[in-house]
């Protein structure tokens, strides 16, 4: 087994490092070249580590480290970026007339960043420590697993490097191009390999819900990435290719995909996460595990048919947009049980929201997932979007999903995991849980709510009339009009992002070992984090 | 076969189908035997680290 491993290895390296040679444009030659490197270090690492792969004892917990650590780094990287593509509609001089720097280049960068980079491991990791814990069983694969960890970390590099390089297939949140699409095929199979296995060895005989939300995160991710990129390369020594879909088809494709890409990647691995944390850091079993199975698969059945909601009025039958709308709406039903299942498993336990910042976070997580569920099926109604579509409201919406949501729910996990899976007593500082939750929250709520005003603010101009029945606003008024709130919002980012190194910081000390002594219990007023920075 | 073929089949045995796994479920999840099964289940997480 392991000198086949080796072999396939090898034979990867030689025939990417041949492509790195023989490539037809300069970042497939790069990029074939990472590949090959890839390979080698990977029969480096197995020779190193085989006693340990062929019959580890316990749980697998170096690859959660592993995911620990670069969900961190990813997270900080993304919203970096995302910071500065914020400043640079501010102040469009920040694109340094420079390709690489442009706002073109960097948006998709931003988004892959956090969705995939930072999302991804969170989901990687976490699922890796539920589906062990769950099931009560060694991940499954020997070495698959960290194929699988280092597999994804190099498809985000390649991603993120072609972007900035130029290259793209223009299709959103799916913008590597077909040899990255291959690449991240194959480590996604591994990866649901991986999780199959384990539940296979499992010796819970029952298969807890969260690992059900995982699957169906794993699957439709696999189905809704094949079908969405399939194209056909120029040439086999070359980055670009051609999407087999064109016209209507191409759209309803694309947002197919892009919207489950929401209702699989961003919510559906994000709720297998508060299936386990919750009722983990809350001490209580979940508040009704019955709701959870009608919460499930509600969701399965109604989230895949919405994607048609981003293309009302246009060339799309009037039908399967009507369609999108009413499967939007009915989603409010299972996205509202969801909350209301994570929220009730607090019931008689309310008070360790008072002691406990990490439950908090996970709290109010699920405050802005109800809210952003509300909100998103509002969008969806066609008179709604006939205002909000195009303009910042999308863009505030989406963020309130994804930094009040999203990421509150998975700096939650990570708060929660890495002083287990690093044997520490505790979190080296409670404090600064406390200090990074205020900062955030005071972040999205400034941005949430610019790109509110200014939303509805460009919708309305975009639509003025005057009494001639000419339109009242030309354009560049209307973005002339968005300049304090792009201000806000950079500002609102800034925030966020000082609150990710913050926590990227506690969690570096905490990995070391450090314990910051502090007033217990880790106050939640202004007077307790005083005392705890005075001792 | 057709776009009409597959569309008919979809509108009349699909629904049918899509509908009976869904109130299948339904009456899995609330059906009063199953209960215990699933409080036994819930405490799943809170049994290792």
């Amino acid at each position: 087994m392991h000198i086949l491993s080796v072999l396939l290895l090898a034979l990867g390296a030689v025939a990417t490092l041949s492509l790195a040679l023989q490539a037809s444009d300069g970042v497939m030659s790069f990029h074939a070249g990472l590949m090959g490197l890839f390979f080698i270090a990977g029969i480096a690492l197995l020779h190193r580590r085989r006693r340990n792969w062929a019959g580890g004892e316990g749980y697998e917990d170096g690859i959660i480290r592993a995911g620990a650590i670069a969900s961190t780094f990813w997270g900080v990287v993304g919203f970096l970026v995302g910071l500065v593509i914020a400043l640079q509609l501010a102040f469009p001089v920040l694109n340094f007339d420079l390709p690489w720097t442009n706002f073109g280049r960097l948006r998709p960068l931003h988004t892959s960043a956090v969705v995939f980079a930072f999302g991804g491991n969170v989901l990687m990791m976490t699922s890796f420590h539920v589906v062990q814990r769950t099931c009560q069983a060694r991940l499954a694969g020997g070495w698959a697993p960290w194929f699988v960890f280092w597999g994804y970390q190099l498809f985000i590099v390649m991603a993120a490097t072609g972007y900035v390089l130029g290259v793209t297939q223009s299709k959103e949140y799916a913008e590597p191009e077909w040899y990255v699409d291959l690449w991240l095929t194959l480590v996604w199979v591994v990866y649901l390999l991986v999780f199959l296995g384990t539940l296979w060895k499992r010796r819970e005989p029952h298969i807890y819900v969260a690992n059900w939300f995982y699957l169906a995160f794993i699957v439709t991710v696999a189905m809704l990435h094949i079908i969405n990129n399939l194209a056909v390369p120029v040439s086999w020594t070359g980055t670009r290719s051609y999407v087999v879909w064109a016209g209507v088809q191409d759209a309803l494709t694309q947002w197919w995909y892009g919207h489950n890409a929401v209702g699989f990647f961003l919510t559906a691995g994000f709720l297998a996460i508060m299936y386990y944390y919750v009722p983990k850091r809350a001490e209580r079993p979940i508040y009704s595990y019955r709701l959870s199975i009608v919460h499930f698969w509600s969701l399965i059945f109604l989230y895949i048919w919405a994607g048609p909601h981003h293309l009302h009025y246009t060339a799309l039958p009037e039908w399967s947009q009507t369609l999108g709308m009413t499967f939007s709406i009915m989603l409010w039903m299972p996205s509202w049980g969801g909350m209301v299942n994570g929220l009730m498993t607090l019931s008689g336990a309310w008070d360790k929201l008072r002691t406990d910042p990490v439950l908090r976070m996970m709290v109010v997580s699920l405050a802005f997932y109800g809210m952003s569920t509300f909100e998103g099926p509002l969008m969806a109604i066609k008179e709604v979007n006939a205002l909000s579509h195009y303009t910042d409201w999308t863009i505030g919406h989406v963020h309130s999903g994804a930094l009040g949501w999203v990421a509150f729910v998975s700096f939650g996990a990570l708060y929660h995991i890495v002083p287990i899976m690093w044997g520490r007593q505790r979190l080296y500082s409670m404090v600064l849980v406390n200090v990074h939750f205020w900062i955030a929250t005071l972040g999205i709520v400034l941005y949430i709510t610019a790109m509110w005003v200014s939303g509805i603010l460009q919708g309305l101009m975009w639509r003025a009339y005057d009494h001639l029945g000419f339109l009242e606003y030309s354009f560049v008024e209307t973005v002339a009009a968005m300049h304090p709130f792009y201000v806000i919002r950079a500002l609102g980012g800034l925030l966020f992002v000082i609150g990710s190194l913050i926590m990227a910081y506690n969690l570096w000390r905490t990995m070391r070992g450090d314990l910051r002594i502090e007033a217990a219990p880790a106050g939640t007023t202004a007077s307790t984090v005083a005392v705890g920075a005075a001792s | 076969m057709t776009f009409q073929d597959v569309s008919a089949f979809a509108r009349t045995y699909g629904l049918i189908y899509l509908c009976l796994l869904f109130v299948g479920m339904l009456v899995f999840a609330l059906w009063p035997g199953n209960k215990k099964r699933f409080d036994e289940a819930s405490k799943i997480p809170l049994r290792e680290d």
